[in-house]
């Protein structure tokens, strides 16, 4: 399982690589970590004339945390998946993250790929693309004529298919963080998949990210699905739903069944469509119970 | 030869810089073991799932199989050659995998060493779970993994002895 | 392992460390991909995307324009210069050849070779051929494919049956028309395999001065250098094939023989050496290494007091579009045809069918655990049936350990055992009371979790008289292995074994016996493989037979040896040997320390001492020993009852698992095995193959499988659709070991190289089935996914 042949480039800018993609066009593709794109190099399922290296390029190594004021964690494309685990910054910040990391791959693949390259390559069940959808993350594209920013919840069109243009280049995500909330309110968040053996491709994701007050009530929920749709999926007015109202059970069951209504699975050999539905209930009852207990666990802390 | 054109790499192997002229489609597994005759390292599956092709980049765990060798330029390999002592005997960890059997027909075995041992670096007394998981991505079909597992406790063991001892 | 099973053994039941590790952790094995012959090139395929198609031209210009190509080879060219390799039954219009021959019969067949100076290269000639083809009708479902009208995979043979016969031991009518209760059941064995790390591959090189083809390969195959000549037309001794390449994992799979055809073909036509090594996707569809895909099923007659009378099975099996020796995977379950039970008759229906499938091959077992599988999901159904405990019914039917050797209705005696000491150490070690305290409690809480039990024989030695049975114009009942020993000028002793090796560790095996006999230390003793023309013949390590038969063989070489050094002794000590006492190599008179000669007296006299030799014995120190399977040489019988295999290893498993009531996902909680294989050579490889049977056995039951498209495609090619078991889902295992020597081998060993696998999936089935008990619902197929068993709780949940 030989790559068929190319060319490589690996340019010292952004604007540099952004050049050759213009040069270059739908004959060109951008590789950081590979993770994704050499498997299918390597079935000749992908046959790029020109690979373009990305992974060395300072500028997109950047991790920066929200100035006061400016609630934006913004990540270079190019920061490793290794790299976001082990920063205290990242976890601090986006720990909705941090708990899907815990999903992607394995170690070794994680010590590869990158942000951005999980979130170009638009697998259904990617778990870092399902996150930048539900924390509404704004993507920079960058092209030799510019910038274009684009939300994540507008991304991605049909499996495997997003709005990039083959001379762009992803060179940012900005997650939005959320701002410090008074001391009775309560943050959690949770992230749960079901694959069939460990660190396999998801059958289904699902993951929330809520604030509560001291009654459970639930004063803002940012919840999603993955492997349930033709892409990853936020689910903003589940959230909205659910917001002002007690997380109780059955809010918590309502939702769930709210989600997999708009769910659109489609089956393949390791779950069918109805599996994938019911998988998608039941991941979303989960998050909001584990996100709910993961809030509630830090009042108990405090105390 | 072929009509296709070759880069030029320079790569620090084992401690060796060793450089090379090699096509862009040229992975870095086939490199070490086609062009340096590194056959320590082997390939199960060229797609990134099995692990027999792991190595060391810069000290960490990473498929060989999904990297080209252009994109290591400039860049730090161990394979599992690089990982005995400086006088050719088996480190701690190898001993510790012939002590309990944990390798029989040898092919995951080198990809499988270097995982480990990427663990017991970053994390030099792993739980049961933790070591499972460090090799979760290293596939074997010989062992069921139990004497892997012992022979990885048991070099955590006997490192931290030996780190006790200085 | 009790001290007493092992009294006086020296090294043998010992800890230590095998010869075979130190190279593997340091990177220095020597698989097939790392030979490198000088102007060595390769090969890549060309296959078909049909499941049925005739070929209609094949265009190799664009391809041979490539720089770096050398040659497109074709089904035309090839079969014309080679002999097809044939299946082992009867079916002489069976035909297969490397290269399809005018008509493809499975997707992934292989169409055409490209060689070049590179695999990449190769690549790219590939995909430059120019395949027309016409696709025809095809049959996958094995039931569709045995009703007459259905599409015929190979037409000349007139039917898909490949092979098809009842065999009805004892009155199997009368005892079901006198039982108290009977049931049906079916159940189905999905295809999968052991799929080892490492893929095939074969280098070749001819040399025409010597008329000689030089084979390395990935190999585990009985009589690989004869079929190997016999189809490229050259005599035996022009094929020699190197054993000392490490094979990295077979299970059984790695027969190679289309493939060592092709690249020796082209080796010798193209005058420099070619090399082949599979990529995974060549592997899954186009290797030709796919296990059983069975259906059984079965008929239980039984009473009311839980006594098992008489069984009917029927084992339809799919062997894909072509066969090699995998319709002989339905024969060797006849020498262990009940199981460890004691029931009076059988009726078995073995049917080979053929599809348009990847062709099947021996797999770990070689049928055996298919087999298993029924009979003990039988087993817990009878239980069920009649509300009485799995244990308690499995221990009255129980052949018991004062009932040795016994001899079921297929003509096969057992050796010995203790099934119900091994049944209770598994349940011990797995705490059975704590697993059903831990299952109820979770039932309790509205979880599903289940305890499955297996009791289970591994037939061992590999008297292969399946292949008389199933093809009587075979009249084979040698089953040999040897070994040739010498102790050199300066005392050191090497063995020599002649068949390859892939992880059992024979090369301790030998070691360790030969140090037993000799009293000298196995570290000093160096095992090496010969090649296929300096080899004594061997079948090569299938059927669980290498402790055994190597064993054997190792023990006599060493016995002929000390023998000689007692005469050389007696010679020049003047005395009788039975005067003399041999102790770790030296030779002195009982009783007089002071009247002895060392070993290296003894070995110099044997080398350069000829005035000093008994007379009428050879100079020097070597032995060879050959030796039939012990209980071999009979032909079957007219009604089809033969003995077997000469072995019987029995394995006990408890597992608990739990499934997620939600998702579906089984997770094994808790895994015990108990296990006896007689005197165990050496434990920890013992124990290492056990655990990676079991690793086998969780795969086959849990995860893997081959499946087909609706028009024939492979959909799980890769890895990423054909999930092996990490060491995520491989839980801690533990075994515990119980001896019951044989009495037919050296030192009391049976073979274990199977174990594990063959009682692994039968008991997770019956443990998923256990959990799914209370919905009052089973699943009766392999492998047991999530998705199957969502389906399955969501069809009783919905009132399907």
């Amino acid at each position: 399982m030989k790559a068929a042949s190319f060319d490589y480039e690996r340019p010292t800018t952004l604007a540099e690589a952004c050049s050759l993609l213009a040069a270059h066009g739908p004959d060109a593709k951008v590789i950081a970590g590979g993770q994704s794109l050499v498997p299918m190099m390597a079935m000749r399922l992908a046959r790029p004339a020109r690979l373009i290296d990305i992974s060395r390029l300072a500028e997109l190594q950047r991790v920066v945390a929200p100035l006061q004021g400016d609630g934006h964690f913004i990540v270079g494309a190019g920061v490793r998946q290794c790299v976001m685990e082990r920063e205290p910054l990242a976890r601090a910040n986006l720990p909705l993250l941090a708990r899907a990391l815990r999903w992607v791959g394995h170690a070794q693949t994680r010590n590869r790929g990158t942000i951005g390259g999980s979130i170009v390559h638009g697998d259904v069940s990617a778990e870092i693309a399902l996150v930048a959808c539900v924390l509404d993350a704004m993507l920079e594209l960058h092209d030799t004529s510019g910038i274009t920013e684009i939300p994540a919840r507008e991304f991605y069109l049909a499996p495997m298919v997003t709005a990039i243009l083959p001379e762009q280049c992803l060179a940012e995500i900005r997650f939005p963080v959320w701002p410090s909330a008074a001391a009775h309110i309560l943050r959690g968040c949770a992230f749960e998949e079901v694959s069939v053996r460990h660190g396999d491709f998801a059958l289904v994701s699902a993951c929330a990210q809520l604030e509560l007050d001291a009654d459970e009530r639930c004063l803002r929920l940012e919840l999603g699905i993955g492997g349930a749709a033709p892409v990853p999926l936020a689910l903003p007015e589940v959230g909205a739903q659910l917001t002002g109202a007690r997380l109780d059970e059955a809010a918590i069951t309502d939702a769930a069944a709210a989600a997999a209504d708009l769910a659109d699975p489609e089956g393949d050999l390791h779950a069918s469509a109805d599996y994938r539905r019911h998988l998608a209930r039941v991941l979303v009852e989960r998050v909001l119970r584990a996100a709910k207990e993961d809030a509630m666990s830090k009042a108990r802390a405090d105390k | 030869m072929s009509d296709e054109q070759l880069y030029s790499i320079s790569i620090e192997v084992n401690g060796e810089r060793r450089e090379a002229l090699v096509p862009a489609r040229l992975s870095l597994v086939d490199f070490l073991r086609d062009t340096l005759r590194l056959t320590g390292t082997h390939v199960g599956c060229e797609h990134g799932i099995c692990g027999a092709c792991s190595v060391l980049l810069d000290g960490e765990p990473v498929r060989s199989c999904l990297m080209y060798a252009v994109q290591a330029d400039g860049r730090r390999v161990t394979t599992i050659e690089g990982l005995a002592q400086a006088d050719g005997t088996p480190g701690v960890l190898q001993d510790a995998f012939c002590e309990t059997h944990a390798t029989q027909c040898g092919y995951c075995t080198p990809g499988m060493i270097v995982a480990a041992h990427a663990l017991l670096e970053s994390n030099p007394e792993p739980a049961e779970h933790e070591i499972r998981e460090a090799i979760g991505g290293n596939l074997c079909r010989c062992t069921g993994y139990q004497q892997i597992v012992d022979a990885i406790k048991l070099a955590a063991e006997k490192r931290s002895v030996g780190a006790a001892g200085k | 392992m009790s001290a007493a099973d092992y009294k006086g053994f020296r090294y043998i039941g010992k800890k230590r460390r095998t010869k075979e590790d130190p190279r593997f952790v340091t990177g220095h094995g020597r698989f097939v991909a790392d030979i490198a012959l000088p102007d060595m090139k390769h090969v890549a395929l060309v296959t078909s995307p049909h499941a049925a198609a005739r070929i209609k031209a094949i265009r190799t210009d664009k391809a041979l324009a490539l720089t770096g190509v050398h040659y497109v080879l074709t089904g035309a060219e090839l079969c014309a210069a080679v002999d097809p390799i044939l299946p082992g039954v009867d079916a002489p219009r069976v035909t297969r050849y490397p290269l399809a021959r005018g008509v493809v019969r499975y997707a992934g067949e292989w169409v055409a070779a490209v060689v070049a100076d590179t695999r990449a290269l190769a690549e790219d000639a590939a995909e430059k051929i120019e395949v027309d083809y016409e696709p025809t009708e095809y049959v996958l479902d094995p039931e569709k494919a045995i009703e007459p009208g259905s599409p015929l995979v190979h037409p000349l043979h007139g039917s898909n049956v490949l092979y098809r016969r009842k065999f009805v031991w004892g009155p199997v009518d009368e005892d079901f028309a006198r039982a108290e209760h009977k049931l049906a059941l079916r159940v189905r064995w999905g295809r999968s395999a052991t799929v080892p790390i490492e893929t095939f591959g074969v280098a070749a090189q001819w040399d025409p001065g010597r008329q000689l083809l030089d084979v390395w390969a990935s190999i585990q195959m009985p009589k690989y250098p004869d079929q190997t000549a016999r189809a490229l037309r050259l005599p035996g001794n022009a094929v020699r094939v190197h054993f000392d390449v490490d094979v990295g994992g077979s299970f059984g799979v790695k027969r190679g023989i289309k493939h060592t055809v092709l690249v020796g073909y082209l080796a010798k036509k193209l005058g420099f050496p070619v090399r082949f090594i599979e990529d995974r996707l060549e592997n899954m569809r186009g290797g030709d290494m796919h296990g059983p895909d069975r259906i059984f099923d079965l008929q239980v007659a039984f009473d009311s007091d839980g006594t098992i009378r008489s069984l009917r099975i029927r084992a339809l099996d799919d062997v894909g579009a072509y066969a090699g020796r995998s319709p002989l995977q339905l024969g060797k379950p006849v020498g262990a045809i009940v199981g460890p039970y004691q029931i009076h008759s059988v009726e078995y229906e073995p049917i080979s069918v053929m599809t348009n499938k990847t062709a099947q091959e021996a797999v770990r077992g070689f049928g055996q655990s298919p087999t298993n599988y029924a009979l003990e999901t039988a087993i817990d159904r009878v239980a069920c049936e009649l509300g009485m405990d799995r244990i308690a019914l499995r221990k009255k039917n129980f052949i018991r350990k004062d009932q040795f050797p016994y001899l079921i209705p297929s003509g096969t005696s057992y050796d010995s055992g203790d099934y119900h000491a091994v049944l209770d150490k598994a349940l011990a070690a797995a705490d059975y009371p704590a697993l059903l305290a831990a299952r109820d409690a979770a039932r309790k809480i509205g979880h599903l979790a289940g305890i499955g039990i297996s009791s289970c024989l591994e037939p061992s030695g590999a008297n292969s008289a399946f292949e008389p049975l199933f093809n009587p114009k075979n009249e084979t009942t040698t089953w040999m292995d040897s070994c040739l020993v010498r102790v050199d000028l300066s005392g050191a002793i090497t063995g020599v074994m002649n068949t390859s090796s892939a992880g059992q560790g024979h090369e301790t095996l030998v070691a360790t016996v030969l140090g037993e006999v000799l009293e000298r230390d196995p570290d000093t003793i160096r095992v090496v493989h010969a090649d296929s023309l300096n080899a004594l013949p061997s079948n090569s390590p299938v059927g669980s037979r290498m402790a055994i038969m190597l064993g054997g063989a190792a023990a006599g070489a060493a016995r002929k040896i000390k023998a000689a050094l007692l005469a050389i002794a007696a010679h020049n000590l003047n005395k009788d040997v039975a005067q003399l006492e041999y102790h770790e190599g030296s030779v002195g008179v009982k009783g007089d320390a002071k009247q002895a000669l060392s070993w290296a007296q003894l070995v110099e006299i044997a080398h350069r001492k000829f005035h000093q030799m008994p007379p009428g014995l050879e100079p020097g120190l070597q032995a060879k020993f050959v030796w039939e399977v012990p209980t071999g040489g009979a032909l079957p019988t007219a009604d089809g009852r033969v003995q077997m295999y000469p072995c019987f290893s029995f394995e006990a498993h408890v597992v608990l698992i739990e499934i997620d009531p939600a998702t579906g996902q089984p997770k094994l909680v808790r895994y015990a095995c108990g296990h006896d294989c007689g005197v165990m050579i050496s434990p920890d490889i013992v124990h290492g193959m056990t655990y990676g049977g079991i690793a086998h056995g969780i795969g086959a039951a849990l995860y893997e499988k081959f499946a087909y498209s609706d028009n024939g495609q492979l959909e799980s090619q890769s890895f990423m659709d054909y999930l092996i078991p990490s060491a995520m889902e491989v839980p801690a295992i533990a075994i515990v070991d119980h001896c019951t020597p044989s009495p037919h081998t050296t030192f009391g060993q049976k073979g274990s190289g199977e174990a594990g696998y063959l009682g692994a999936p039968a008991a997770i089935a019956c443990a998923v089935n256990d959990a799914l008990a209370p919905l009052g619902t089973t699943i009766d197929a392999l492998p047991m996914t999530p998705l199957q068993i969502w389906t399955r709780m969501q069809l009783v949940r919905t009132g399907n």
